[in-house]
């Protein structure tokens, strides 16, 4: 069971930083998904905490001692890259053997390991084969197993499932959620899929250019999104931002979002005039066949996928908006319709992005 | 490594193969014309010295020269204690007769019938053609192999061939895995130093390595042939830009294995860059082995002559021993073309990332 510490971290490149001071702690037997956008710095701050990176100030610690000079093989960390990184010109069972052989460890028990760890995996057929006879997902495998034979103090992956085919990667998905269960390691997980992390962490870390937006338990971060980028990133699809302003009269507190007045229940650090982001995710809208709602739409595309649908709506002064229903909703491209909005689950940025209210209560 | 999943073609169907249907079309001409002058130009050399190899002294300075290797059959004649040249005689009547000369004075000779020993004929030299057989000069290979020690400069050959190229992969794979997997300030001044120095002739480094060598007192050992040349340039650009290719990851990957330097180069890279290596490796021998200038400088008592400097030996100022030369020509050509067979099916296969996604 291990703790990871990152207090401070910087690292640049030359004059440019890429880790602008990230403070972290990953918790033993934690699953912690690092995400964010192409080039947040995840795959760097893990290479960092692999030691593959040097970082260029701060500390490093693992269960509390600090490793900033410690090299890669003696952190005790395993990690699974992208690519698999296979021997090409081993066998799986070498391949996973390798590591073990590095420590001296006795024939026997590297024997044992590997086939209990093949057996896991259920890879023990594939054993004499070379990584180019495996599949994707084979090879996924075996990578995770050269991992785990090495009883690492945590293991680290960096998007392990990018590789994959949609369909194998929900599998693939599963079954490490599973070994995270069965072995229970601290794990850290790298990826830029936001399902994946909602799906498999017990935290999430939203990075982007190189700091730590947010950090928390998924469903927190899709509730309480601590700034419109984590609102944006969290969540699929894409929750609708609207730009708008604040407008505070004797009727109370109301957003005027496009020309359209909505009023919502009173925030009291927002003032008249206030420049404001309106947040809303899809699936909290609700669709009005008549006029009933509180904005005036029109369908620019429908997509049916039986059990839910999806809708695209233009209004006017607004980027597109998308509604998320549950069912079949029976909408023709071009119908004009109504929104409404829950309330309860809207978010309001203030003009630098921060969250002024996640959920106003009525 | 080789795909097994692409059966080879036969040969049958390689040298069949045409683009036309059925027929030739205008291409499979040209193309067939052309692979058989190249094969000509580079074959028709190689055949020449193979069967020049087992011609005679005499029959190497015949004109015109033949073809295959001939010799004049000669019979024993009842009377006579040596064989005598057979010969075919145009007679004065017209008719061909096969007759033994027994000797030749001026443009006559005297020759007699086998069959009929005891009346001799007087023959103008004009009107016989001698009587030839396809007959191999083995001679010419025993003899230097066995009265001049040639199995001597063979082996020793065969030492420095084998040691400079081990040192030479060693060295220079381990030159090329710094330079390629190690980031570090200068990588790329110290790779154009290192290629910088191909542009510097041998001659000009002639009389200091010599004297270098000298002074090390490896003169008239095999060691002063092996170790001079045993870091090359090329070699280092050819394994430096093969290992450029292997992915980072597995390097990666191997120092989270906790491998220690030596064991990422010798067990991840090296098996990685063996395409890259064996090239190195056929070039190497082919020069190691082909290599005269140097060895002809160092290496001056015979016990320790490698073939290309025994070979000249046999070219005196006066006289050039022309059979003995081409034999062992032939016997320095197999080496090379055994090793060649052998390595060349590595040059093609094998790309690293075949692990890899």
């Amino acid at each position: 069971m291990t703790e990871i510490h990152l207090k401070n971290v910087r690292k640049s490149y030359g004059d440019v930083e890429v880790i602008h001071g990230i403070d972290l702690q990953v918790h033993s037997g934690e699953f912690c998904v690092f995400v964010g956008p192409s080039g947040c710095g995840k795959s760097t701050l893990l290479r960092i905490i692999a030691g593959l990176e040097d970082i260029t100030s701060g500390d490093i610690e693992i269960d509390g001692t600090v490793v900033n000079h410690t090299g890669a093989a003696d952190r005790g960390l395993a990690m699974v890259f992208q690519s698999y990184a296979l021997y090409p010109h081993m066998t799986v069972y070498k391949n996973m053997a390798f590591g073990l052989e590095n420590s001296k460890m006795p024939k026997a028990e590297i024997d044992d390991r590997v086939r209990k760890a093949a057996e896991l995996l259920q890879i023990t057929d594939y054993l004499n084969r070379r990584p180019k006879a495996l599949s994707g997902g084979q090879r996924q495998r075996v990578a995770i197993g050269r991992a785990i034979v090495r009883d690492p103090k945590a293991f680290l992956f960096d998007e392990p499932l990018s590789n994959l085919d949609a369909e194998l990667r929900v599998t693939m998905r599963k079954e490490l959620s599973a070994l995270h269960a069965n072995i229970g390691g601290t794990m850290i997980y790298v990826t830029h899929d936001q399902v994946e992390a909602m799906t498999l962490a017990d935290k999430i870390v939203v990075l982007q250019k190189g700091v730590v937006e947010q950090v928390g338990p998924p469903l927190d971060l899709y509730n309480k999104p601590c700034n419109a980028f984590v609102a944006g990133f969290i969540g699929s699809p894409r929750m609708n931002m609207f730009q708008g302003v604040a407008v505070r009269d004797e009727n109370g507190l109301a957003l005027n979002v496009g020309g359209a007045l909505l009023a919502i229940p009173d925030v009291p650090a927002l003032a008249d005039g206030d420049k404001v982001t309106l947040g809303v995710r899809p699936e909290h809208i609700s669709v009005h066949a008549d006029h009933s709602g509180e904005l005036s739409a029109s369908v620019s595309v429908t997509e049916q996928l039986g059990g839910e649908t999806y809708l695209y709506c233009d209004a006017p002064g607004l980027p597109q908006i998308t509604v998320h229903q549950g069912g079949q909703l029976p909408f023709q491209r071009g119908q004009a319709l109504s929104l409404s909005f829950d309330r309860t689950r809207m978010h309001v940025f203030d003009a630098d992005g921060k969250a002024v209210a996640n959920g106003l209560s009525t | 490594m080789t795909d097994a999943t692409q059966s080879p073609r036969s040969v049958k169907t390689l040298l069949g193969a045409r683009r036309g249907r059925g027929k030739m079309h205008w291409t499979d001409v040209f193309t067939y014309c052309y692979l058989g002058f190249g094969l000509f130009l580079m074959f028709a050399p190689v055949v020449w010295l193979v069967l020049s190899s087992f011609k005679t002294p005499a029959g190497l300075q015949e004109f015109p020269p033949t073809f295959l290797p001939l010799g004049q059959i000669s019979v024993e004649v009842d009377g006579y204690d040596e064989p005598l040249l057979l010969f075919d005689v145009t007679m004065e009547d017209g008719s061909v007769q096969q007759l033994a000369q027994v000797r030749r004075i001026g443009i006559m000779a005297q020759m007699v019938d086998p069959a009929d020993p005891g009346e001799r004929l007087q023959i103008p030299i004009a009107s016989r053609e001698p009587v030839r057989e396809m007959r191999m000069a083995w001679e010419n290979y025993r003899d230097p192999l066995e009265r001049f020690n040639f199995m001597r400069y063979l082996w020793n050959s065969v030492i420095v061939t084998f040691a400079a190229t081990m040192v030479t992969l060693l060295i220079n794979s381990m030159a090329a895995y710094g330079l390629s997997i190690y980031e570090f300030r200068g990588r790329n001044a110290i790779m154009l130093f290192v290629i910088g120095t191909l542009m510097i002739p041998i001659t000009v480094i002639l009389v200091p390595v010599y004297l270098v060598v000298t002074n090390l007192g490896m003169i008239n050992s095999l060691w002063a042939v092996i170790l001079p040349g045993a870091a090359t340039p090329t070699g280092v650009f050819l394994l430096r830009q093969y290992m450029l290719t292997i992915p980072r990851d597995l390097i990666e990957a191997a120092r989270m294995d906790k491998a220690s330097e030596w064991q990422i180069y010798w067990r991840v890279v090296m098996p990685l860059a063996m395409p890259a290596v064996a090239v190195l490796a056929i070039f190497s021998i082919m020069w190691r082995w082909n290599e005269f200038l140097w060895p002809l400088i160092v290496l001056n008592r015979s016990e320790v002559y490698t073939l290309q400097v025994g070979l000249n030996a046999f070219q005196g100022e006066l006289d050039v021993q022309w059979h003995y030369i081409l034999a062992m020509t032939v016997v320095t050509l197999i080496p090379v073309v055994i090793v060649f067979a052998f390595l060349q099916r590595f040059i093609t296969t094998g790309i690293a990332s075949s692990g890899m996604k």
